[in-house]
C-alpha cells in the first residue's frame, strides 16, 4: 500500500515538472527568433567541437607565399600577414571564445549562486555584509574591473577567465539573492526545516532548484556579454596571447592591416556578433518562455 | 530636496571607501617591485631597498593602505612610476577627453534610443517595431572595438579611396568632426539598450487609463505620446541608462584605443602595460567615482521629476 503510494506520488511529481518542462518548450518554439538563437549556438558548438575537420588549415599554419591575400577559393574569408587561413583561425578560435563564455559564466554562477543564496538564506548581518561588498564590485565599472585584476593576475587566457569571472559573481548573487528571499516563505521550506533539514540542504536541495528559472535567463545573457568583455581584454592585449586565435586577438592583429586587408578585422567581429546574437535571442526567448507575464 | 541630496552623498562614502580597498589590495599583490620600477633593473639593491624605505613599501599591509586613504584626502595619490609626475595631475590631463567622448555618447545614444524606442511602441508589432527591435539587438550584441574598426574602414579608408578625402578622421581628438566617430560608436551599445527600454516601458505606459482620458478627450495623439506618456515613461528609462553606464565607461577604454584620443582609458590601459601601479590604482578609482556620481545624478534627477520620492525626504 505504502509503496504504491509513493509511486503514486512520484509519477504524479514526474508528470508535474515534465509538464513545466514541456510547458517552457512549447512557448519557446513557437518564438521564432528564439528557436533561430538555439540552432545558432548548436551549429556554433558542432564548429567548435569538428573544428579541426571544417578548418582547410591549422589555426597557426603560415604560408609565406600567400601573405594578406584577399578572399579566394582556397582562402575564403582571406590570409593574415603570415599567411595563416582567416576562416581556419575563425573556426578554432570559437572553440576559445565558447569556452571564455562558458567557463565565466560558470564562474560567476557558482560563486554568485553560492553567495546571494547564503545572503538570503540568513539575512541580517551576512545579507548586508555579502551585499554590500557586491555593491562594491558593482560601483567599479565590469570592463574597468576585469582589467585591473587581468593587470594584477598577469595577461593570459586563463587570468582572463578568472576576471571576468568574479566580474559575473555580484550579477548572479543579486538574482539569485531576490529569487530565493521569495521563495523561502514557502510552506514547503517551513516543512523541511520542521523535519530537521540541514541549512545547506535546504539551500541547494529547495531553494537553488526553486530559482532556475531567473537563472537560466541570466546565465544565458550574461555568455553573450562575457565574450564581449573578454574579447574586448584580448583586443587590448590583455587576453589570449598570440599565437591563440582568440576572435578579440585576431581583431586586434586585423587593426594594424586595416587600410590593405581589411577583411582582417571585418570577420572575426562578425562571428562575435553572431555568437553574441545567438545567446541574447536564445536569453530574451527563455524570459518569455518562463515567465510569460513579463511579455509585452 | 537638500536633505535627500545629503543623505545619498554620504550613503556613496561607504562604497568609495570600499572600492579604494579593494583596488589597493589588487594593485598590492600585484607582481613586480615598484622601487625597482622606479629606478630602472640595473639599480644597485642598496638603492632599491632605500627607494622600498622612502615608498613606504617596507610598512605593513594596513599602514600602507591607511596611508593611501590618508592621502586621498589630500587628492594625493602618489606619483607615476614612469615620469614621476604626481597621480593626479596625470589624470586630470587626461579627465576632459574622457568626459567629452562619454557626455558625446550619452546625447547620441538617448537621442537614438529613444526615437527608436517610441517609434517601436506606438506602432506595436508592425514592420517598424520589428525592425527597431532587430536593430537594438545588433547594437547590442555588437562589440564596440569591431564596430569602431568598421567605421574607420567605410569613413576613413573607402571614403578616401573613392571622393579622395577623408569624411571623418580616424584617430586624433579636439573638433567636432573627430567626435563624430567616437560618439556613434560608444553610443551604439547603449542606444540599443535604452531603445529595448523606452519600448517595454512606453508600452506599459500606454495601456494606463490616463492616457485613454486623454485620448477619449479628444487630445492629439501626438501630444498624448510625447506630453504625457513618454514623460512617466522615460523614469525606469533614466535609472536604466544610469546603471548601464559602467557599460559605457568601459566602453571608452577601448573606444579611445581605437581612434587614438588621449583619454584615461589610453593612460589606463598604457599604465598596466608598463605595471605602472599607483597610475592604474588611480584611474579605477577615478572611474569608480565618476560612475558613483553619475548614479548620484540620476537619483537626484528621479527626485526632482517625481514629487512622490522628494516627500519622503521633506
Amino acid at each position: 500500500m505504502a509503496t504504491e503510494a509513493t509511486t503514486v506520488k512520484k509519477a504524479a511529481v514526474a508528470r508535474k515538472q515534465r509538464t513545466r518542462f514541456q510547458e517552457t518548450w512549447r512557448r519557446l518554439r513557437k518564438n521564432r527568433w528564439a528557436l533561430a538563437g538555439l540552432t545558432m549556438i548548436v551549429l556554433l558548438g558542432l564548429v567548435a567541437i569538428f573544428a579541426d575537420f571544417i578548418a582547410p588549415y591549422g589555426y597557426n599554419e603560415q604560408n609565406y607565399f600567400r601573405i594578406l591575400e584577399g578572399p579566394s577559393r582556397d582562402n575564403f574569408l582571406g590570409t593574415d600577414n603570415l599567411g595563416r587561413d582567416v576562416f581556419s583561425r575563425i573556426v578554432h578560435g570559437s572553440r576559445l571564445s565558447l569556452s571564455i563564455g562558458f567557463i565565466t559564466t560558470s564562474i560567476g554562477l557558482t560563486v554568485g549562486g553560492f553567495l546571494g543564496a547564503v545572503a538570503a538564506f540568513y539575512g541580517g548581518r551576512v545579507d548586508n555584509l555579502i551585499m554590500r561588498f557586491m555593491d562594491i564590485i558593482l560601483a567599479i565599472p565590469g570592463f574597468i574591473f576585469a582589467i585591473a585584476l587581468v593587470s594584477a593576475l598577469g595577461p593570459s587566457l586563463t587570468n582572463l577567465m578568472i576576471a571576468v569571472g568574479i566580474n559575473t559573481i555580484p550579477y548572479f548573487a543579486r538574482i539569485i539573492r531576490s529569487s530565493v528571499m521569495s521563495t523561502k516563505e514557502n510552506e514547503f521550506i517551513e516543512a523541511a526545516r520542521v523535519i530537521g533539514s540541514s541549512d545547506l540542504w535546504i539551500i541547494f536541495k529547495h531553494l537553488i532548484p526553486n530559482s532556475l528559472a531567473p537563472i537560466l535567463v541570466q546565465a544565458t545573457l550574461r555568455i553573450g556579454d562575457t565574450i564581449i568583455i573578454a574579447s574586448g581584454l584580448s583586443f587590448l592585449g590583455l587576453g589570449a596571447q598570440p599565437p591563440l586565435p582568440e576572435w578579440g586577438a585576431l581583431l586586434s592583429a586585423g587593426r594594424g592591416y586595416l587600410r590593405v586587408a581589411w577583411w582582417m578585422a571585418t570577420f572575426p567581429g562578425v562571428a562575435i556578433m553572431v555568437t553574441v546574437l545567438a545567446f541574447n535571442l536564445l536569453g530574451d526567448g527563455l524570459r518569455d518562455a518562463l515567465d510569460p507575464r513579463l511579455k509585452n | 530636496m537638500l536633505k535627500y541630496i545629503v543623505k545619498r552623498l554620504i550613503s556613496m562614502v561607504p562604497v568609495i571607501i570600499g572600492v579604494t580597498f579593494v583596488v589597493f589590495a589588487i594593485m598590492h599583490f600585484t607582481p613586480g617591485d615598484p622601487a625597482t620600477l622606479l629606478l630602472g633593473e640595473e639599480a644597485p639593491p642598496a638603492e632599491v631597498e632605500r627607494m622600498r624605505e622612502r615608498m613606504g613599501l617596507n610598512d605593513p599591509f594596513l599602514v600602507q593602505y591607511g596611508n593611501f586613504l590618508f592621502g586621498l584626502f589630500r587628492l594625493d595619490l602618489g606619483f607615476s612610476l614612469t615620469t614621476g609626475r604626481p597621480v593626479f595631475n596625470e589624470i586630470a590631463n587626461r579627465l576632459p577627453a574622457t568626459i567629452q567622448l562619454a557626455a558625446a555618447a550619452i546625447l547620441v545614444a538617448i537621442f537614438i534610443g529613444v526615437i527608436m524606442g517610441i517609434i517601436a511602441s506606438t506602432r506595436q508589432y508592425t514592420v517598424f517595431d520589428g525592425g527597431a527591435m532587430f536593430v537594438a539587438l545588433l547594437g547590442v550584441s555588437m562589440p564596440n572595438f569591431w564596430l569602431g574598426l568598421m567605421m574607420i574602414l567605410v569613413f576613413s579608408v573607402f571614403w578616401n579611396n573613392t571622393f579622395g578625402y577623408v569624411l571623418f578622421p580616424s584617430s586624433g581628438f579636439g573638433t567636432l568632426r573627430h567626435l563624430v566617430m567616437p560618439a556613434i560608436v560608444l553610443g551604439t551599445a547603449h542606444a540599443a539598450f535604452i531603445t529595448r527600454i523606452t519600448r517595454s516601458s512606453m508600452l506599459e505606459v500606454l495601456r494606463q487609463d490616463y492616457i485613454r482620458t486623454a485620448r477619449s478627450k479628444g487630445l492629439n495623439e501626438r501630444v498624448v505620446v510625447y506630453l504625457h506618456a513618454l514623460r512617466n515613461a522615460l523614469m525606469p528609462v533614466v535609472t536604466m541608462a544610469g546603471l548601464r553606464f559602467g557599460v559605457l565607461l568601459g566602453g571608452s577604454v577601448v573606444t579611445e584605443q581605437i581612434f587614438a584620443i588621449p583619454g584615461m582609458g589610453r593612460l589606463l590601459v598604457e599604465s598596466v602595460r608598463s605595471q605602472n601601479y599607483t597610475l592604474v590604482q588611480g584611474i579605477i578609482l577615478t572611474y569608480a567615482i565618476i560612475f558613483s556620481l553619475v548614479n548620484l545624478a540620476v537619483d537626484l534627477l528621479y527626485a526632482a521629476i517625481d514629487p512622490r520620492i522628494q516627500v519622503q525626504y521633506k
